[in-house]
């Protein structure tokens, strides 16, 4: 190797900010964990507003009457194995695999339903109690906090059809690859939402 | 060309060491499976000083958001992921300022309302 080409193969030699655009896959992941990072902000005004609201109960029922811990436990477990088993298909995804992919994301897909069913039951028996979001300041915060998770996990799972039709009809080409790799990343990003509420909300109740 | 890919910026999400593979995950989802646990038990324990119990929740909650950031999400302080770092960073700092700031002024406010009895005399 001549000493002219070692030079123009050597990039540690250009600075950074000369070696042109980062791949497709690097400011894709970037930016939306940009996005993920002021999601997280946005969760974080829900909690606020559900540490300030959470005492005023307006002679109603207070957290500890309404929340029943093994079922909560059951729930952080489905998200907790759904993360590790949507790292998997990543993992498959990025070896090309199709059918691991299929496999891992469709048991994602199962563990996010079961978590959602769970949570929509609780829901409906809170409700049918009397205990719904108009009854008072902490209940609107806590529908407010919950459920908006909630709506997240719901479009998570819309976005993992849609991607698992995609690889069907287009195939693991670097497009896909780079949509499916940003759902792990929001999929992950949930499940750290999700640690913030079974502690503050069901553990914290009082 | 291994040190041009080295020297780039590495995304979120991308294990730098792809050879570890699913053992990553697993690694996490121990530890993440026993801070679990410890919390819901530490929720519902006589063991645990009564008063203490919140700020051994907040840590172990702490705790399980950094092997999930560690394990699952693969950031790390390493110079590939100086940006990703730093975003979340500033992600955590405003979080902070947004939580705890929004607490501590309605606190302060609330101490500072008049009582109601005296409040409703006041508007007749």
């Amino acid at each position: 190797m001549s000493g002219a080409e070692q030079t123009l193969n050597d990039f540690s030699a250009v600075p950074q900010s000369l070696r042109g655009p980062a791949p497709a896959k690097v400011v894709a992941g970037f930016g939306f964990w940009l996005f993920l990072l002021s999601d997280i902000i946005m969760f974080a005004a829900l909690f606020a507003a559900y540490a300030v609201l959470s005492g005023a109960t307006a002679d109603g029922p207070a957290g500890a009457e309404l929340f029943d811990k093994p079922r909560v436990f059951l729930e952080t477990l489905c998200l907790l194995a759904s993360s590790v088993t949507c790292g998997f298909g990543t993992l498959a995804m990025f070896k090309a695999d199709v059918r691991g992919t299929y496999f891992w994301m469709g048991i994602t897909f199962l563990l996010g339903a079961s978590f959602l069913t769970i949570e929509a039951l609780e829901f409906a028996s809170m409700v049918a109690k009397g205990a719904g979001p108009s009854h008072s300041a902490f209940l609107s915060a806590f529908f407010a906090l919950v459920g908006t998770h909630g709506l997240h996990v719901t479009l998570g799972l819309i976005w993992l059809t849609i991607m698992m039709l995609q690889i069907r009809t287009l195939g693991l080409r670097p497009m896909v690859t780079r949509r499916l790799y940003c759902f792990g990343l929001f999929w992950h990003a949930l499940d750290i939402v999700w640690i913030g509420v079974f502690t503050i909300v069901y553990l914290g109740a009082k | 060309m291994d040190r041009h890919v080295e020297e780039q910026d590495n995304a979120p999400g991308v294990d730098p060491h792809e050879q570890h593979g699913k053992r990553t995950y697993l690694i996490g989802l121990g530890y993440a499976l026993a801070l679990t646990v410890a919390s819901f038990w530490a929720s519902s324990t006589p063991l645990v000083y009564a008063p203490g119990v919140p700020v051994l929740l907040a840590a172990l909650a702490i705790a399980q958001m950094g092997v999930h950031v560690a394990f699952f999400l693969h950031i790390s302080s390493a110079p590939d992921q100086a940006n990703n770092f730093l975003a979340l960073a500033f992600g955590v700092f405003v979080t902070g300022l947004i939580v705890f700031g929004s607490i501590m002024i309605m606190t302060h406010l609330n101490h500072n309302m008049m009582p109601m009895d005296m409040l409703m005399k006041m508007q007749r």
